[in-house]
């Protein structure tokens, strides 16, 4: 009987202990388990469309429901999925890396994470509603989004995307402010391991390409809501704003998920290779100059548009720059390995695998910065080849790379390394089988978002071909789920340093204590361990004597603060102003709550950690 | 690793080769061009593709000898030497793209400057079209010969012609691949392109903006005829359609003016709700999609909006479905009289 209790007991715990937790690594599981959640959700989207398209003509999803399912899952897997996944992985190394023991607002981070989570909830919820999930294409493009043409599902992906979004901008801010002041002693910023570096850029990006992106959504939730007319031209709206305001966000946020997956490449190529990174300096710089491009091309996405021959060319020669700092890139990880020991682990596989997929969406993208070849690139099935080559070929396979690499460091275990092959080859086949047809099939005529086609149009082989494609990932992701599965029951546990890292994330055990570094370390250059273990060393020179340490203390208001919002957002959807009324009492009691409250935290003493040892 | 570089090669090759042999069906691809934007698109397109390959190949080859003499041996546990980096080649990998890029910039701007021309550049007294995009079908203006139709837009061959697009509701996009590329028809604004087909021929076209429920069944056609036969369609579309002869034809136009009228006209000058119907025997297809025959008319007039129709398009600008307000024999009156509308 006492078992009994002190289990479900424990169990509680877990929970509050999830709900409440403002500890980076905690919170970087719950990014990693909400951003599998929803990739699985986006996946299964995907695998839907690909089977009504497996044959023409079919009769599987057609109208609506198609145009649902394409919504669904475009917002899920670029806003829901890949965004989360990134944070998991920035908030599972970054401040190891910089050798911190937290960001620097844990509470925001709280924030950020339930921001986003009750967000994408908000969102997925509209399947189950009588007005259905939206159906106007991630992009949401005016007129269509308004209420004349759809329901109340566009409410709910102008809702969730702005809780979400507010999350992301959230947590953007807080990873900038954490890199600029939570470097240990010595590492200075060109010492700065590459994905903390990629990390900072993006999260600048995060600050500059939100607001546009918001206030968008701000405008659309006051036509649809209260009835404004910033998109009815029949008012003096103009429709072409809403592409504007989107893709100003839109651009940039490819280079946010792009970027920290060139990070992950940056960390992992170098570990595998037993060699520093190749041309380091030139990578940071790359890095910085794409991002100030990514401010300067939008137009690309809007060459169709009618703004004229001008406009067009300028656009078109600013985006095909960007082909520079990214070639740079993708040599200096060739070079990275040119001369090194190259280890064929799963997380290199990723890597490995990436670069020609990655390569290929590269040059597909300097093909459809090229205005004339864009009239009949846009909109057709050869940009949809395009953005998964860059967003799964780049950015999914840069997580992957991520997640076997830090999995051992996030929780102790190492994934089974057999199993992980298995997933990334079943993975690379079918991305390929699915994904390379469709560059023709878009050349044939084929336009994009269509539930189907008619026969006679030969399109049928390779929408097939690319169906069977889809199925093929559809395995693979299997695969990995058991692998996760496997590894949670019994999985190896993980050594400090499993696989000779070279940055300080490997020099703490596995998985850290909360503090992460006892003694915060003394940083002597780019690659901080590997040159300690070059030395001789075991462990990382402390900068500081032992002390106490001060930590944050855990906090329920981020979640009941977005659970506030969230409600709201039922009654700004369905009008009702209790709920309403209720919901934003909630959030900004919650507020209030956390202005007025002190927190001062909690110290850990020097004999406790005496007693952990590490 | 070695395995999957062959299997990877022989996917790059596959892809050219397909490129090449220019695949899809004629009326349709891009690939196989008819119309001079067409041909134009494509040229930029296939200089891009060989400089994008070349780079491609420049990768595959390093990225498959480093993978294959640097990899991991057995028993090997030495510590490579530290590389910081290699001024030289970085300066290299960094200019030659840039030279790439201008190579591809210049004919991308003479292009773009010369596909937004005014169709008057080359051809004197261009035909003007206007076409107007509405959920889920295309209108067709002739605003100097006085026609109005849909679906199907009838230009002469070897000649410029001029269109303005526009949209009535939400945006979509007119793109006819075969003949040049695509241009977005906008709510409130008009675009201006040129359109010029190098043989007579149909060319089927599509709307390629999500654009609502049935944006899949959004499509038209391009018909080229050599000059004097447009002017004969011209004339012919002009002439009221003949009185239809047969009895329940004749009740069919009877039928057809108490419940289509509305929304259908079927004088060629004559704007109405719904798509023009002069002609409607000699469309190429029902509703931009569907083959022109009897039974497909009947399955239109009795549910257009059925799940294997156009869904979603009996909103309140679209057509009603009629097979609660005319019996099945009425439907197939009003269609036998639709099918008497012809120009020829
Ligand atoms: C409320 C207006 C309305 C009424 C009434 C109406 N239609 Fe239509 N009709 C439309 C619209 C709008 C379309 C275009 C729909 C589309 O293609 O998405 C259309 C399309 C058609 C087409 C296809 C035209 C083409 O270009 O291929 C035919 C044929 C047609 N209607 C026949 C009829 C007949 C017969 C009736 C009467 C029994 C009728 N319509 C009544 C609005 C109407
Ligand atoms: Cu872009
Ligand atoms: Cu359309």
């Amino acid at each position: 009987m006492s078992t009994h209790v002190s289990h479900a007991h424990k169990k509680k715990n877990i929970l509050w202990d999830y709900l409440t937790t403002v500890d980076h690594k905690k919170i970087a599981i719950l990014y990693l388990f909400a951003g599998t959640l929803f990739l699985l959700i986006g996946g299964i989207e995907a695998i839907l469309m690909r089977l009504q398209l497996m044959v023409p003509e079919n009769d599987l999803f057609v109208g609506t429901t198609f145009n649902q399912l394409l919504t669904m899952h475009g917002t899920t897997m670029i806003f829901f999925a890949a965004m989360p996944l990134v944070f998991a992985l920035m908030n599972a190394a970054i401040p190891l890396q910089i050798g911190a023991r937290d960001v620097a607002f844990p509470f925001l981070n709280s924030l950020g994470f339930w921001l986003f989570f009750f967000g994408a909830t908000l969102t997925n919820i509209s399947w189950f509603t009588s007005g259905g999930a939206p159906e106007i294409g991630w992009t949401a493009y005016a007129p269509l989004a308004l209420p004349e043409y759809t329901g109340t599902g566009s409410d709910y992906y102008v809702l969730g995307l702005q809780l979400s979004g507010a999350g992301t901008l959230i947590g953007g801010i807080n990873f900038l402010v954490t890199i600029i002041n939570m470097r240990a002693p010595g590492m200075t910023f060109m010492r700065m391991p590459l994905f903390t570096w990629t990390s900072f850029v993006i999260s600048a990006l995060i600050l500059f390409a939100f607001p546009p992106l918001t206030v968008g959504l701000f405008l659309m939730m006051f036509d649809r809501l209260f009835g404004a007319n910033f998109f009815d031209v029949t008012m003096g709206g103009n429709v072409i704003i809403w592409e504007h305001l989107f893709w100003i966000f839109g651009h940039p946020e490819v280079y946010i998920l792009i970027l920290p997956a060139f990070g992950v490449f940056s960390e992992v190529i170098p570990t595998f290779s037993k060699k520093r990174l190749f041309g380091y300096h030139s990578m940071v710089f790359a890095t910085t100059l794409i991002a100030f491009l990514s401010f300067m091309v939008w137009v690309h996405h809007m060459f169709t548009v009618g703004l004229g021959p001008v406009a067009n060319s300028i656009f078109a020669v600013a985006t095909t720059a960007i082909a520079v700092p990214t070639g740079i890139k993708v040599f200096n990880w060739l070079f990275t390995m040119w001369g090194g020991r190259i280890q064929f682990t799963t997380a290199n596989m990723w890597a490995l695998g990436f670069i020609p997929s990655f390569v290929m969406g590269g040059v597909t993208g300097v093909m459809l910065a090229l205005p004339p070849a864009d009239f009949q690139f846009h909109d057709s099935y050869f940009v949809v080849a395009h953005f998964h080559y860059v967003i799964l070929g780049g950015v999914v396979f840069g997580l992957f790379a991520g997640l076997y690499y830090w999995w051992p460091k996030m929780f102790g275990t190492l994934l089974n390394e057999k199993l992980g092959k298995l997933h990334f080859w079943l993975m690379f086949i079918g991305f390929h089988m699915a994904f390379l047809p469709q560059h023709w099939l878009g050349l044939m005529g084929m336009p994009r978002r269509v539930y189907t086609y008619l026969e006679g149009q030969q399109l049928d082989t390779w929408n097939y071909v690319s169906t069977i494609g889809a199925l093929i990932m559809g395995v693979a992701t299997i695969v990995f789920a058991i692998n996760i599965v496997m590894t949670f029951v019994k999985g190896e546990k993980a050594p400090a340093d499993p696989w000779d890292g070279r940055t300080l994330e490997w020099s703490i055990p596995s998985p850290p204590p909360e503090y992460n570094f006892k003694q915060t370390p003394l940083v002597k250059g780019i690659d901080a361990f590997w040159i300690e273990k070059m030395q001789g060393n075991k462990e990382m020179t402390p900068a500081e004597p032992l002390g106490d340490i001060h930590m944050p203390s855990p906090s329920i208001l981020p979640f009941i603060m977005s659970l506030g919002f969230f409600i709201a957002s039922f009654g700004f959807i369905y009008h009702v102003l209790p709920v309403i009324i209720i919901g934003m009492g909630i959030g900004l009691g919650s507020m209030l709550a956390r202005s007025l409250k002190d927190d001062l935290g909690y110290h850990i003493h020097t004999d406790e950690l005496q007693e952990k040892g590490v | 690793m070695k395995k999957g570089n062959l299997w990877r090669l022989l996917f790059l090759v596959s892809t050219l080769a397909l490129v090449l042999t220019g695949c899809g069906d004629p009326e349709l691809s891009a690939l196989d061009p008819k119309g001079t934007g067409a041909d134009m698109q494509l040229d930029l397109i296939m200089l891009s593709l060989y400089i994008m390959l070349g780079v491609m190949a420049v990768v595959i080859v390093i990225f498959t000898y480093v993978l294959i003499r640097y990899r991991q041996r057995p028993g090997d546990n030495h510590i490579p030497k530290q590389v910081e980096g290699n001024t030289k080649l970085e300066i290299i990998w960094t200019v030659i793209p840039i030279i790439l890029l201008i190579i591809l910039a210049v004919p991308t701007v003479y292009q773009t400057f010369v596909l937004a021309e005014d169709a008057a550049e080359t051809t004197e007294d261009p035909v003007e079209i206007k076409v107007t995009a509405h959920q889920y079908w295309w209108e067709v203006e002739y605003p100097e010969y006085e026609i109005v139709t849909a679906q199907d837009i009838y230009i002469p061959a070897g000649e410029r012609v001029h269109i303005e697009l526009t949209s009535v509701d939400v945006i979509h996009s007119f793109w006819v691949p075969a003949l040049g590329g695509k241009m977005d028809a906008n709510p409130g604004l008009v675009n201006e392109m040129w359109l010029e087909a190098k043989q007579p021929g149909t060319y089927k076209g599509k709307c390629a903006e999500l654009c609502g429920a049935s944006h899949a069944k959004m499509d038209f056609k391009v018909v080229a005829l050599e000059r004097d036969q447009f002017e004969k369609w011209v004339a012919d579309m002009k002439e009221p359609a003949p009185e239809p002869t047969t009895v329940s034809a004749q009740e069919g136009k009877q039928l057809f003016e108490n419940n289509c009228m509305a929304c259908h006209a079927t004088d060629a000058g004559q704007k109405s709700l719904g798509p023009n119907l002069n002609g409607i025997a000699d469309r190429k297809t029902i509703a931009g999609f569907m083959d022109n025959d009897k039974e497909n008319l009947e399955k239109w007039i009795t549910d257009p909006a059925a799940r294997d129709v156009k869904p979603g398009s009996s909103g309140p600008k679209g057509m009603p479905a009629f097979h609660d307000k005319l019996t099945e024999e009425e439907i197939s009156k009003v269609a036998e009289y639709l099918q008497t509308l012809t120009i020829e």
